[in-house]
């Protein structure tokens, strides 16, 4: 749900229903990093809704797009995030192997 | 070695003058960096604790602060320390508070397990009130595969692709001795459940009477619970019954997630903390080493001889560190001397599971969690 002034599409409230902390924190560090904007912030309404309002106000870009960007980029790392930790984890197993296997020969 | 570098580096930052900055500045001037990557604590309280991620903060001088996509990828590194079966604990660097506490609350709140909801109690006469032993049954750990199963809403049946039946029949002989009731006890249902519906007395008698689920085939022949049937966690105690009381009862076991409720939660928990970087910011000689390494509770600090019997402090295990900061308490001026600090984009995550899936799976399932949940407010803006 947007609402935001029809004329001005640079700034809007988004509220999106069935939210927490959880992903608006998230999406308000990659909103925040992103050069087009000029402010962004959530909040909670009340905490028994499970509803949180993003504040977006940027340089001329409509804040739609903006979001939708930013989500993009946070899915973006999350998979980065994804395969860096099964490869740590893979060569972590590896090592584990090769120092077993030294044990034994040396034993 | 590198607490000298740092004690040159403050040292230069006390120095610093504007004249000596470059003309185009690249970087930002070392006392800036400093806030804006380290967390400072104090004796009293911490300061510098809030990230700077507006993206136009450093506009001023010249360095943009903007997140770059390419610049995260080559920074983010992940090390794991310790990987057991139910716990593992590893690092990870380059990533911001923000995120790392979102892959935090999904792993306690987000994650889906199968947890007992329903209990048919046929007989009860046991110290344990029912709703206390219902309780207590919601809580044991069931060591599945959550995404074999679906969710079950209310209007759904019971079927063998939401629900996994237990049975449990334990009765105390009387003359015996005292009874212990361990989750060992509960059988597992494959064929679903034996307790049979009050079903009208006109109805074909030679049908199987309708039970509480509507298993159409029987969960044992899937191939991955043929050779390791489900069980609940072992040695767990239920109940205790003394002699001549019986316990008889069905259970059944649903997925949910931890946001209904904390029996649903598939770790035991799952925290992080920053990497702890202690510094002593002048040389710490002979009497004052010593104190120094006597007061701190987990051993961060060494005594290293550095020759003509003189002794010196060095920082051997900063990782260790409590941040109890008894070594900035021991004596007055000792607050100029060690400086705690804490490193604003290296987490340390400790993920101890409850056994229905392995701590890299969890932390694999809760980062396509966020995934999920990005896309999902993509879909919506589109």
């Amino acid at each position: 749900m947007e609402h935001g002034a029809f004329g001005d599409q640079s700034n809007a409230t988004f509220s999106l229903t069935e939210e927490d902390h959880t992903l608006a924190n998230a999406v308000r560090f990659t909103l925040n990093q992103d050069p087009r904007v000029t402010f962004c912030g959530y909040s909670i309404p009340h905490p028994s809704d499970a509803r949180v309002n993003i504040r977006v106000q940027t340089t001329g870009d409509p804040a739609r797009e903006v979001l939708k960007d930013s989500c993009q980029e946070l899915m973006l790392m999350c998979r980065h995030v994804r395969s860096t930790f099964a490869k740590a984890v893979d060569d972590f197993r590896t090592s584990e192997k090769v120092q077993a296997m030294k044990i034994d020969s040396k034993e | 070695m590198a607490e000298r570098e740092e004690t040159e580096k403050k040292k230069e930052a006390e120095s610093f003058s504007i004249w000596d900055l470059p003309d185009v500045p690249q970087k930002l001037p070392p006392h800036i960096e400093f806030q804006r990557t380290r967390v400072q604590c104090n004796l009293d309280a911490p300061i510098h604790t809030e990230n700077v991620m507006y993206s136009g903060a450093y506009a001023s001088m010249g360095v943009d602060n903007s997140l770059q996509l390419d610049h995260f990828c080559n920074n983010f590194r992940v090390e794991v320390i310790r990987l057991t079966k139910d716990d593992m604990e590893f690092d990870l660097i380059g990533i911001d508070a923000a995120i790392a506490n979102a892959f935090r609350r999904i792993l306690i709140a987000e994650l889906p397990t199968m947890a007992i909801e329903k209990v048919l109690i046929a007989n009860n006469t046991s110290v344990i009130q029912d709703e206390v032993l219902a309780h207590r049954l919601g809580l044991i750990p069931i060591i599945v595969d959550p995404r074999l199963f679906e969710y079950m809403s209310e209007n759904d049946t019971s079927n063998e692709k939401n629900t996994i039946v237990f049975k449990l029949h334990v009765l105390c002989e009387r003359g015996g001795p005292r009874l212990t009731v361990k989750t060992n006890e509960l059988k597992w249902l494959p064929n679903g459940s034996e307790l049979p519906l009050e079903t009208k007395p006109d109805s074909n008698p030679s049908s199987k009477p309708r039970t509480y689920t509507s298993f159409s085939s029987s969960q044992d022949l899937l191939p991955e619970f043929s050779n390791n049937p489900i069980r609940p966690m072992l040695d767990i105690t239920i109940a205790r019954l003394g002699p001549g009381q019986e316990i008889e009862l069905e259970a059944h076991a649903v997925k949910g997630i931890g946001k209904t409720h904390a029996k649903w939660s598939p770790v035991a928990t799952a925290w992080y903390r920053m990497l702890p970087e202690i510094v002593l910011l002048e040389d710490v000689e002979d009497e004052d080493a010593e104190k120094l390494v006597k007061t701190c509770p987990v051993n961060v600090f060494d005594i290293e001889d550095i020759g003509s019997g003189k002794k010196r402090a060095t920082v051997a295990r900063p990782r260790a560190c409590t941040l109890c900061r008894e070594c900035l308490r021991c004596g007055e001026e000792w607050e100029k001397r060690v400086s705690i600090r804490r490193v604003k984009d290296h987490f340390i995550f400790t993920i101890e599971s409850t056994g229905a899936l392995s701590p890299e799976t969890l932390f694999t399932e809760a980062v396509k969690i966020l995934e999920d949940k990005c896309e999902r407010v993509i879909t919506e803006l589109s």
